[in-house]
């Protein structure tokens, strides 16, 4: 939260209406996402109850567990949703490009990966532990279950885990995705509901967005998004449909109750089915950031990685990473994080203004400029121009920092002098303006042209708005771990490699 | 009977109290300036069915599947003689127990009233506590007492009051998973408060019979079924911190007093006809409800059957966005307040300069995001970036 969001979450509260947060889409959308609405099983360990699920809005398919304590109807459920994301995720390991590796060499990358939408971020949670609960059982012996369902929990796991890297697309939560790009009137708490954050964003006709999201608060007309179900519905229609159908006796009977309990469940997951799409038709109607598609790159990447190691080993994710591996993760969601954060403001003017207000970036109007000026300092004569740039942001850069801006990447600046207004004119009262006039000297170097003059357009006029700022998007190496069977004591010693376990595979699901 | 209680009595209106509960005490510690709150709670007053008539009724239910695991789970974890705790406690935790004797308190010579209940717990527990010796001894269904807001509640932890090296263990059974070793954090969360309750009931207890606070451990024994299945599994956790809280949150509460002494003679008599049905106008409750003020925020609404009245009522504060939301506005109070204090419509008050300048600030750098100013000049064609330097 910072105060430009928190002024944003004020105009919504006082429009009645969502206000944007991004003028840019920073979320990559698939062509064709895989939407799953999972519900669970009140007081169980995620219980798979039901779940609607599908790459198409106007036929979800929709799994039932009409005795959700079952652990064969739980195995059941998993390998009919097995049969739905497998494929789906399959779908993408064939067509490759080749991009490259090292200096002359080139590795495969394929062209497209999945992408799965869920509505809210306990459905990613839903996703995470389904993917535990499967991913380790065995398709032979005591307790064999279905061969796709070890396959779907890695998967899971998989793209659980990729969730969690800042900018990765390949598992999205409606919620998340929507309240990074629009500010509601409601408290982050409430955003959590999906139905009302959409009633802000997208109010039906007649309606404001307060008056929908007040609306979408009622279980029986907006039931909750899951995977934690309406205790009012558990307790009046679902007990007794679930007690009907342990006590149906004869097939006719049988089928007559799971139809029962179909329709009751379906009519709790559509809803929630429908607003998800219609929350990724709202994103896609904003324009696609610049940075986004490098992004999915690098989702590919990752996708194709985990595709050939699956193939190659077979192995599911440990229950635990190694130090190593750890550290690994960490480091690279750490650096992660930084690119993302920098990539969003160079490609979104309101993501930047978040950097504005803290004094890491500045934007104004080029006052001066001395587009001549020659650095003779050194042996040889440099071209170093000179501007000077007046704004009226907060600015904490200081001398001698190297800035960028937004439209000139290939050219630094680096900050020659600040001069507040207040110290030029040293009012005597000391009650300067809070949005004082700033002047920001800069040396200009690169993206000018080779010869001593720069090339025409290259330095920037006066009169020219620009804006400049300390992030990088810069390559950073990453750390220098230690391979994995060189891991010192201090952290444990080398892990003993994963072998999954008898324990691992016969686990009760209870 | 004192004034308070009978103010509080007449606040109540003619049905019975309340009682308090673990869950009610641990809540006072989520909002603890909630005036509101305070008295309703003190008062005994049933917040779910005032909620409801004033038309907003509570958005919480509990589900009779997780009623129905976590009482599986409980009898499971504590079936002959609890066996099985005892086992995760030896096994798990590396406890040395030699020896368990195990009391079932529910009734008393089947007597299930709960003052004759409380008395033999006391009785049991200043036995065992008097006597010294290191041989555990579980006792089921105790039955605690503690004073909120300067009435009883009993409180019946799920098993506790177990004695080992010398001093006695709250264990809380719950029947949220830990997976791999991770419970959902709130959950535990608000576990840990509950047996701060029991921990601080407990300590009062055995304080009367003159033992020091430290024979009740403040680690308690968190026990839970093991990723997906029903075996349990138990955990140490220490409820120190919680302790701190709960004890300064129901110092507070005896202030109640004054709280009550301060507001005019009225009633949240909710006037039910035979069949039970409150036939109290919903404005007027509201209007005696809006002498004791009310300090919503979004976290309410997780925890008080209150909380969408009060949300209702507080619409126009900053608060209703969240705590965050109105520390980013300068603390200013009203949403409307903040929203013209930063374009500039409300010169600042006096106090408010420096979060004008940051709204001010803040309002101008989002226009110019939502429409980036354009150049005086148009700009020229931008040259290819040069990595090479130019050199003379």
């Amino acid at each position: 939260m910072s105060t430009l969001t928190a002024l944003a979450k004020a105009a919504a509260w006082s429009a009645g209406t969502a206000q944007p947060l991004a003028l840019v889409r920073h979320v990559h959308l698939a062509e064709r996402p895989l939407v799953f609405v999972p519900l669970a099983l009140a007081g169980e360990a995620n219980a798979p109850l039901a779940a609607m699920v599908g790459d198409d809005p106007d036929s979800p398919r929709l799994l039932v567990v009409s005795q959700p304590r079952n652990r064969d109807q739980r195995f059941a459920f998993a390998a009919e949703l097995a049969d739905v994301v497998v494929p789906y995720i399959e779908g993408f390991c064939s067509a490759t490009e080749d991009v490259p590796a090292s200096r002359d060499e080139t590795r495969p990358r394929f062209l497209n990966a999945p992408q799965l939408v869920v509505p809210n971020l306990a459905g990613m949670g839903f996703v995470r532990l389904l993917g535990r609960s499967t991913r380790f059982r065995r398709t032979t012996g005591e307790f064999a279950v279905a061969p796709s369902v070890p396959v779907l929990g890695r998967w899971l796991t998989y793209l659980a885990e990729r969730a969690e890297h800042p900018g990765s697309c390949m598992l999205l939560a409606a919620t998340e995705a929507l309240s990074r790009h629009w500010a509601s009137g409601q408290s982050a708490m409430e955003d959590l509901n999906l139905a009302a954050l959409v009633g802000w964003i997208d109010p039906p006709p007649g309606l404001t967005g307060a008056e929908a999201a007040e609306a979408a608060e009622d279980p029986v007309l907006s039931p909750p998004a899951g995977p934690a179900t309406d205790p009012g519905f558990d307790n009046e229609v679902l007990e007794p449909l679930i007690e009907a159908n342990g006590r149906a006796d004869g097939d006719a009977a049988l089928a007559r109750s799971r139809a029962a309990l179909e329709r009751a469940l379906s009519g709790q997951l559509l809803p929630t089915w429908r607003l998800v799409w219609r929350a990724l038709n709202l994103l896609s109607a904003l324009p696609e950031g610049g940075s986004v598609a490098r992004r999915w790159d690098i989702d590919r990447d990752s996708f194709t990685a985990y595709y050939t190691y699956l193939r190659d080993t077979g192995l599911p994710q440990p229950r635990r990473d190694g130090a190593v591996a750890a550290a690994r993760r960490l480091d690279w969601m750490e650096r992660a994080q930084a690119t993302y954060a920098a990539q969003q403001a160079f490609d979104d003017p309101l993501a930047m203004a978040e950097y504005r207000m803290a004094g890491e970036a500045f934007a104004g109007v080029v006052v001066k400029a001395e587009p001549e000026r020659l650095d003779d300092s050194g042996k040889r004569r440099r071209l170093r121009p000179h501007i000077m740039v007046e704004t009226a942001d907060p600015v904490t850069v200081e001398k001698g920092t190297v800035l960028a801006a937004v439209r000139r990447p290939g050219q630094s600046a680096r900050v020659v002098s600040v001069l507040a207004e207040s110290d030029e004119t040293a009012s005597a009262e000391g009650d300067a303006e809070p949005d004082g006039v700033v002047r920001v000297v800069l040396e200009l170097s690169g993206g000018m042209g080779r010869s001593l003059t720069a090339a025409p357009g290259s330095v920037p006029e006066v009169g020219e708005w620009l804006c400049y700022s300390s992030l990088a998007v810069d390559y950073q190496r990453p750390w220098d771990l230690p391979p994995a069977e060189e891991t010192p004591w201090t952290h444990g010693g080398p892990p003993q490699p994963y072998v999954p376990a008898d324990e691992d595979a016969v686990e009760e699901w209870s | 009977m004192t004034n308070t209680e009978a103010r509080l009595d007449q606040i109540r209106g003619p049905v019975p109290p309340r009682p308090h509960n673990a869950r009610t005490i641990a809540a006072l510690t989520s909002n603890p300036a909630c005036v509101r709150r305070a008295i309703l709670d003190a008062a005994g007053v049933d917040k779910a069915r005032l909620a409801a008539a004033l038309g907003f009724a509570a958005p919480f239910g509990q589900s009779r599947f997780a009623i129905t695991r976590g009482n599986a789970f409980e009898q499971q974890v504590k079936a002959n003689g609890c066996a099985e705790l005892l086992r995760l406690l030896r096994e798990q935790l590396q406890l040395p127990i030699p020896e368990v004797s195990y009391d079932d308190l529910d009734e008393v010579a089947g007597n299930p009233s709960l003052p004759v209940r409380h008395a033999r717990t006391r009785q049991l527990l200043t036995r065992a506590a008097d006597s010294g010796d290191d041989a555990g001894t579980l006792f089921d269904h105790p039955l605690l007492c503690l004073e909120v807001g300067g009435r009883l509640a009993y409180l019946e932890p799920d098993l506790i009051a177990f004695r080992l090296r010398g001093k006695f263990h709250v264990v809380e059974i719950k029947s949220f998973a830990a997976i791999d070793g991770q419970a959902d954090p709130d959950k535990v969360a608000a576990a840990a408060i509950q047996a701060a309750v029991y921990v601080l009931a407990l300590r009062q207890l055995l304080a009367e019979s003159g033992h020091a606070a430290d024979l009740v451990a403040d680690e308690v024994f968190l026990v839970c079924p093991e990723n997906f299945s029903n075996r349990p599994t138990a955990a140490r956790l220490d409820v120190r911190k919680q302790l701190t809280v709960l004890r300064r949150q129901l110092s507070r509460l005896t202030l109640i007093a004054y709280l009550v002494e301060a507001m005019p003679d009225v009633t949240l008599d909710l006037e039910p006809d035979d069949t039970g049905v409150p036939g109290r106008p919903s404005a007027e409750l509201a209007e005696v409800l809006s002498l004791m003020p009310a300090r919503y925020m979004p976290e309410c609404l997780a925890s008080c059957e209150m909380c969408r009245f009060c949300r209702a009522e507080g619409r126009a504060e900053t608060a209703t966005l969240g705590r965050a939301v109105r520390e980013d506005l300068g603390g200013v109070e009203y949403v409307e307040t903040a929203l013209q204090l930063a374009s500039g419509e409300l010169a600042p008050p006096a106090g408010l300069q420096d979060a004008t300048a940051l709204l001010r600030t803040a309002a101008r750098l989002r226009l110019e995001g939502l429409a980036p100013p354009e150049s005086l000049v148009e700009p020229q064609s931008l040259a290819a970036p040069e990595s090479r330097e130019a050199t003379a």
